[in-house]
């Protein structure tokens, strides 16, 4: 099977690689495209976006593992994300993963056995005010105890 | 005229709808536009520069200064880079301006962009920032729709186009230079200096990073003049300063204040003072980098740049960590450690080395105990990260080390071997 990106990431590609003097300086915003297009970023992909923007797949490798926020496998369909930086713990993080761990049965770093869920933890997101706090695939959830924990993991099907 | 009781940065946080064009409008936005294209870049200089403005990621250094040392005679485009990239622990300012007040932003972009003569500016957002990019993207969109980006704004001749970049995780991009390499598509690695990005920056070319607080604040002086930010603050760091308050108080939050104002009055007066009632042990006052305070250094100390410098710490993003009595200092070091190991960008000795050495030293300390050998070899390494790497992230884990071994030794004595018993009071 042949990667190609949809007709409409194509395009979308093509207004991203106006905005930028190089191709090179594109490739953040086409890992992104890639990973929402494809669920994550395999040595396929960062083949065919090597190709793309005229660089060596190397680069490629070393940018995607630089950064924390490409997946080079397929995370659970929630990938649930526990700040454990300073302001987080001190208002209860430790016991908030403590809490998931058990709950989902898995460690730091897993996925449930039916995907549904993976468990991590990240540095500071910058929810310090409203902590202790994760992030649920994009999006921020607050002010967490273990029954706000509960709910949320019930909303998610 | 200058409202009297509202401040200059957040006067729109928190109104309904406040991250839209229409509300943004309303409340005043986009006046400072008409009156720029009537004066010089080199008078909207002066005025920054006369205004005393000083970057607000971290650094404090001059804006007006920084833009004046930008060429003119290169042939080569200028850039502007917005520095969003906000990820210092304990700082979360930049993205309650992303969310609630967008337009300020932008509003401040065109002002830089026109006083550096440059016609490009990229958005440098963080990748976590879902919301915040979503709030900015739209907004930059309205402003294009409406002439306020693009080509010829407002008639005046002046061309401006906007690009939101989004980061991937990764702290280091927060330093400027590393920003660069990011945004030209490479680990996010900093350059050595010099030449300074305003000379050789983003794709070669002479290149403004500024922090969106800092961007934030132009459209205030440019309408009201410098005179009318320096009421605000103190004689050396005038004007106002976002303040993001964390940890152990009654209520956090994201707070402007005039620089200058008693850290403990922040605290007690607006932060509902210290949860359940315990007592003050320790604030961080400046983002997780920055030497800490301790109760007594919390008496006097005030939230301005000669304030925190006199007391041995700095005002870094203002992001301000509070600690009560029950905090373990070596636990909460060890926490610190843990990120600086896993946000070293790997690329210098001291730094890759230095920050997993504390790190592994400080959870021996914390599982099996210490010395005071272990106590010696912490500062050896930290007096060896310190000054010796391209940027200051090996510095911002070494200050932290040495300022919690000297102001709260008795934290780390409680964890020498033969005394394990205590060595369980890390629990909050």
């Amino acid at each position: 099977m042949t990667m190609e990106f949809s007709p409409e990431n194509k395009k979308k590609l093509a207004e991203i690689l106006s905005r930028y003097p190089t191709k090179q300086a594109a490739l953040l915003p086409t890992l992104w495209l890639a990973q929402g297009e494809f669920g994550f970023i395999s040595q396929e992909t960062m083949e065919y976006v090597a190709g793309l923007l005229d660089i060596s797949p190397a680069h490629v490798y070393g940018v995607v593992t630089f950064y924390t926020m490409f997946h080079r496998k397929p995370p659970g369909k929630y990938n649930l994300q526990v700040c454990r930086t300073l302001s987080c713990a001190l208002r209860g993080s430790e016991s908030l993963l403590d809490h998931l761990k058990k709950k989902l049965g898995i460690g730091e770093n897993e996925t449930t056995p039916d995907g549904k869920f993976s468990l991590c933890t990240v540095e500071c997101l910058a929810s310090c005010g409203t902590a202790p706090a994760m992030m649920v695939n994009q999006k921020y959830f607050e002010n967490l105890d273990a029954s706000k924990v509960d709910e949320i993991l019930n909303g998610l099907k | 005229m200058v409202p009297s009781m509202s401040l200059i940065l957040t006067n729109r946080v928190g109104q309904p709808e406040s991250y839209t064009l229409q509300v943004f409008e309303k409340t005043g936005g986009y006046q400072s536009v008409k009156k720029l294209f009537s004066l010089q870049p080199n008078q909207v200089i002066d005025e920054v520069k006369n205004s005393g403005l000083r970057g607000r990621g971290g650094a404090g250094f001059s804006a007006g200064l920084k833009w004046s040392f930008v060429p003119q005679d290169t042939g080569k485009p200028v850039y502007l880079c917005v520095n969003a990239d906000e990820s210092e622990p304990g700082t979360f300012k930049d993205r309650l301006l992303l969310e609630d007040d967008p337009h300020q932003l932008i509003e401040g972009i065109i002002i830089a962009c026109y006083a550096i003569r440059s016609h490009t500016a990229y958005i440098y957002i963080r990748g976590e920032f879902d919301l915040p990019c979503q709030r900015i993207r739209s907004a930059v969109a309205e402003a294009y729709a409406k002439g306020y980006l693009g080509k010829n704004i407002f008639k005046s001749g002046y061309d401006l186009d906007v690009t939101i970049h989004r980061g991937a995780g990764a702290y280091i991009c927060g330093e400027e230079t590393a920003l660069l390499e990011s945004l030209e598509g490479k680990k996010g690695q900093p350059r050595i200096k010099p030449p300074f990005p305003a000379v050789v920056g983003l794709f070669g070319s002479p290149t403004v990073i500024n922090n969106v607080e800092t961007l934030s604040a132009l459209p205030f002086i440019i309408n009201h003049g410098a005179a009318a930010y320096r009421r605000f603050g103190t004689e050396k760091s005038p004007g106002t300063k976002l303040f993001s308050v964390s940890g152990h108080v009654n209520k956090p939050g994201v707070l402007e204040k005039p620089l200058g104002y008693p850290l403990k009055d922040l605290i007690e007066k607006d932060c509902g003072g210290v949860l359940g009632g315990k007592r003050l042990k320790a604030v961080v006052p400046g983002g997780s980098s920055v030497p800490v305070l301790n109760a007594q250094d919390v008496e006097t100390v005030k939230l301005d740049y000669e304030s925190l410098m006199q007391h041995g710490s700095m005002l870094g993003s203002g992001g301000v960590i509070v600690l009560h009595e029950g905090v373990d200092m070596l636990w909460a070091l060890r926490n610190l450690s843990r990120f600086y190991a896993h946000e070293s960008c790997g690329q210098c000795t001291p730094c890759r080395e230095g920050s997993g050495w504390v790190d592994k030293i400080l959870v021996r300390f914390l599982r099996e105990g210490g010395t005071s050998a272990d106590i010696e070899l912490l500062k050896d390494i930290s007096n060896n990260m310190m000054g010796k790497t391209i940027c200051v992230l090996a510095d911002a884990l070494a200050m932290p080390v040495l300022s919690y071994l000297k102001k709260f030794p008795e934290d780390f004595a409680a964890h020498f071997r033969g005394k394990t018993a205590q060595a369980q009071m890390h629990v909050l």
